[in-house]
């Protein structure tokens, strides 16, 4: 990397720093329980808005899994999500109402908060909708995976967005507040992913599975990235720069391997096509707040009314990691 | 005679104590060293709780760092202090605070008993090791490293260079010949005495002081001057990954552990509680007579560096995206391409399909959409049949439906008309066995019927697209495995040429095949061409195909009279 380009790229990371720091006046503390972070927890980050349903699963899974404190920026619930969460003792809450989109679709506040409390931290950064797994997740906690990746002196973690769908019409089962979404969305698309290099910050550029396939057989290159950063030990200096899909300084994108190696690797389980789905969509289609002009749910929307269908014959059915590992979606890397 | 433990303890200081308490409880003495960086309340809190055990020793602290004397200096500290006080100490056992006894304590002190001048250190000359880290092994003897390999690794590495460079070199101390091997030995009394007790220690001492990662030698060396027998293996199950740091065992090894019968294992991660439980617990039946078996872990650990550093082949996915070339197989299993074959023959893909079982696709990378075998929209993987989504990344395409396919070979048409993108890959991967009949889409322009003009332009088109691609097939960095027949060259012996076809597609079919399918009717394409000459147009991939008639193409029961041809 010439030195120029080193320089711009510093330019950016300090841009979305600063970013970060004006956004911040536009959180309000909710439920501050930041104090009682411990010096090695393993923090949780998450921005949502209107997914009260989703809740008590989703804590419970991250709970479960190793996660030490929760920091959560609701944008505007009004479906008593937020008087749910301020009650959890080891959720922090801020809340907003300012634009979602104008925050960068919420990365500048979670980066303010990332600064604030994540320095020195296992940062986890998903949606509500997104489950993490990794390599020996049903025996082995987030804190075993953590502890190897530090001796390992590995600073980030991979783990591709996978979409899950029901059988049938998404909208066949009624999601019910605290049940395993999983359960209902248990199927993805195993093998139609295609993967660019993104040449400036070096993170994969991964498309396909049933959203591309759907909604995007006539335009490609529209399909939403399932490249996702979800896992780092947070320094102060780190920003993420679109979603968890990529970070500065770039040297933390490079969570693959360039020279015929594995790196180990997780997923994200995305829960997001169940029977809320549909209503979500006509949602966000009306507030546009989403990435380029909300162009994705416009998609859903077209295609989901007629026939709300992601399931096909050779679509496969979820049982644990290891699948996903034989599969080639996942890897082990050197972690036995 | 009984073994003794020496401990080098810098984390986790409740499982140290937790094991250390286990070995003393069971009547072994132990002697403790504790890192200096360790805080000072921590090591109260261990002394604190091993204050029963009679037999728990704690030596002066070192402030240990990795690849430097300080840990040999700690060790040398805490044995001398373990022979001193335990006089009916018969074997030195070293270990790390993150070590696991497997098997009772009985076991280790009868196995050693039965072998009471036995050394167990693993002790192997600079010349036959392979695992070192930065690549340095006889230059650890050699060369200085006044820099932190871990702190300092520019400077490091530049001044490992630069001594290269002008050719320095250390004097070896005589009577020395270099060993290398893992630090978790189990030395006798007599070797390791005579060790600390050399009158030409302050001299081995001070050569150590300055060799690299002396903990991995200096033992290792002197045992091979003092000792009366070494076996070369560590007592202690403990595998380095690819960068030279330990694998961790965590709860879910328990049943390799169990099976593998070693005596000690690290590293255990802190909080493998099931672990810890499982092996400390007092009624594990002693079965001193059992040799350890450290390959059954190994094997694993092995696997693992070898998915780290060569991964699985043909894959691309989130964490391994090889660099151009560097893919280590570029498609994950052989796969036929198939150009000109279904011109010539009718319905050549039933036919391949009934005769070889394989999976064969039409024109996959037809420009309208893929052509999936039995004419599917979707295909394993949930791969769509949408040519725009195809397009989008024709190599991932492929290597997706290879990678997909597994255990089942996949072949496909391909031709002039074709979306020619994926034609380099082709090209570059040697999974790809190619079979050419250049020429051979002429032959539904024969039979299409169009008007001249129109076949004309067609056959140009066509010809400089094959032309481009059969010069992609030629190019001295062509890995593919590529055979080229004119149609002109087919026609003179197509049941041939089809055999051996089929012989490189499945090799272990030792029938000769007793049917082709049909040929399509070709009277009148020498005429053809001749016609495609006369406009303007030189048709030469088809090769010399006489127009006059004569040598034109014969019906197929008579170019093929052996191989009694089915119509």
């Amino acid at each position: 990397m010439g030195l120029w380009s080193a320089y711009r790229l510093r330019v950016r990371r300090r841009a979305r720093l600063f970013r970060a720091f004006r956004r911040r006046r536009e959180l309000a503390v909710v439920a501050n329980r930041t104090g009682r972070i411990g010096k090695d927890d393993i923090l949780l980050f998450s921005t949502l808005r209107d997914e009260h349903v989703r809740l008590p699963y989703f804590l419970e899974y991250y709970r479960e899994l190793g996660v030490d404190h929760f920091l959560i920026v609701d944008n505007d619930s009004t479906d008593g999500g937020r008087e749910y969460l301020a009650g959890q003792e080891d959720v922090s809450l801020w809340t907003t109402r300012a634009s979602y989109k104008r925050a960068r679709y919420g990365v500048d506040w979670l980066n303010w908060l990332q600064r604030r409390h994540g320095h020195g931290h296992w940062c986890l950064t998903v949606d509500p909708d997104e489950f993490f797994i990794y390599p020996f997740c049903d025996t082995r906690n987030l804190r075993a995976l953590t502890d190897w990746l530090d001796i390992s002196e590995i600073r980030s973690f991979g783990a591709m967005l996978l979409d899950m769908y029901p059988k049938g019409r998404i909208d066949a089962a009624a999601y019910q507040s605290g049940q395993n979404p999983l359960e209902i969305a248990n199927w993805f698309d195993s093998g139609n992913y295609t993967i660019l290099k993104n040449p400036q910050l070096r993170n994969l550029w991964i498309q396909g599975g049933p959203r591309a396939r759907c909604f995007f057989p006539r335009n490609p290159a529209m399909a939403p990235a399932l490249n996702k950063i979800p896992l780092v030990k947070w320094h102060r200096s780190f920003a993420y720069v679109s979603s968890t899909h990529a970070l500065l300084p770039r040297g933390l994108n490079l969570v693959y391997d360039e020279w015929g190696g594995e790196k180990a690797s997780g997923m994200l389980l995305h829960a997001k096509f169940l029977n809320t789905f549909p209503e979500k969509a006509r949602e966000e289609l009306r507030r546009r707040q989403h990435f380029a002009g909300s162009r994705e749910y416009k998609a859903y929307g077209e295609h989901l009314q007629e026939d709300p269908r992601l399931w096909c014959q050779w679509s496969e059915k979820y049982i644990n990691w290891r699948q996903l590992e034989i599969l080639g979606l996942m890897s082990k890397g050197n972690w036995a | 005679m009984s073994v003794g433990f020496i401990m080098l303890v810098h984390q986790s200081l409740e499982r140290a104590a937790q094991v250390s308490g286990h070995w003393a409880g069971h009547g072994c003495p132990v002697a403790i060293h504790v890192d200096k960086r360790v805080r000072r309340e921590e090591f109260e809190a261990l002394k604190a709780k091993l204050a029963d055990f009679g037999n728990v020793r704690f030596s002066d602290r070192f402030a240990c760092e990795w690849g430097r004397f300080s840990i040999v200096e700690a060790t040398l500290a805490v044995s001398e202090r373990l022979l001193a006080d335990f006089p009916e100490v018969g074997h030195i056992y070293v270990a790390s605070g993150s070590c696991l006894p497997l098997r009772p304590v009985e076991d280790l002190r009868r196995y050693l008993e039965a072998r009471s001048e036995t050394d167990f250190i693993e002790s192997v000359t600079t010349d036959d090791v392979h695992w070192t880290v930065g690549g340095l092994d006889r230059e650890r003897f050699t060369l200085r490293f006044p820099f932190s390999w871990k702190r300092q690794r520019y400077l490091f590495d530049k001044h490992v260079e630069l001594q290269r460079r002008i050719g320095f070199s250390r004097a070896i101390p005589d009577g020395l010949e270099p060993h290398l091997g893992s630090q978790w030995w189990c030395l006798t009394r007599a070797t390791l005495s005579a060790i600390l007790e050399d009158p030409r220690r302050p001299d081995h001492d001070g050569y150590f002081r300055r060799v690299w990662i002396p903990d991995e030698s200096y033992f290792q060396t002197l045992a091979r001057r003092h000792s009366k027998r070494i076996e070369s293996r560590s007592l202690t199950l403990s595998k380095f990954d690819y960068q030279g740091k330990p694998h961790i065992f965590y709860d879910d090894h328990l049943p390799l552990l169990r099976r593998s019968d070693g005596f000690v294992a690290r590293k255990i991660w802190p909080q493998a509680e099931g672990l810890y439980s499982a092996f400390l617990k007092a009624d594990n039946a002693a079965r001193p007579e059992v040799e350890p078996m450290p390959q059954k872990i190994d094997r694993i650990f092995t696997k693992a560096v070898e998915l780290r550093t060569r991964g699985r082949p043909g894959l691309y996915m989130q964490s391994r995206f090889p660099n151009h070339d560097h893919e280590n197989g570029k498609s994950c299993a052989a796969y036929s391409v198939f150009q000109g074959f279904g011109d010539v023959f009718e319905d050549f893909q039933t036919w391949l399909q009934k005769r070889t079982g394989s999976r064969i696709h039409g024109h996959l990378f037809d420009k309208g959409r893929v052509r999936f075998a039995g004419d599917e929209t979707i295909f394993n993987g949930a791969l769509s049949d949408s040519a725009k989504l195809r397009d989008y990344s024709p190599r991932d395409f492929l290597t997706n439906l290879i990678w997909n396919t597994q255990g089942e070979r996949q072949c496909f048409f391909f031709g002039p008309d074709d979306g020619q993108g994926i034609a380099a890959f082709l090209a570059s991967d040697q999974n790809a066995h190619i079979s050419v009949i250049a020429g051979a889409w002429a032959v539904p322009l024969f039979h299409s019927g169009m008007e001249f003009p129109r076949v004309r332009k067609i056959a140009a088109r066509r010809q400089r697209i094959e032309a481009q691609f059969l010069d992609l097939l030629r190019q001295p960095h062509t890995r593919a495995r590529v055979r080229v027949w004119s149609l002109a060259d087919f026609v003179e012996d197509p049941g041939e040429i089809l055999q051996s076809v089929m012989d490189e597609m499945m090799p272990v079919m030792q029938r000769r095949l007793t049917e082709v399918p049909k040929l399509v009717d070709m009277t009148g394409f020498g005429q053809f061409l001749q016609d495609l000459k006369n406009e303007g147009m030189r048709p030469y991939l088809v090769g010399d195909f006489p127009a006059d008639g004569r040598n034109e193409m014969a019906p197929p029961d008579r170019k093929a009279p052996s191989l009694g041809v089915v119509k």
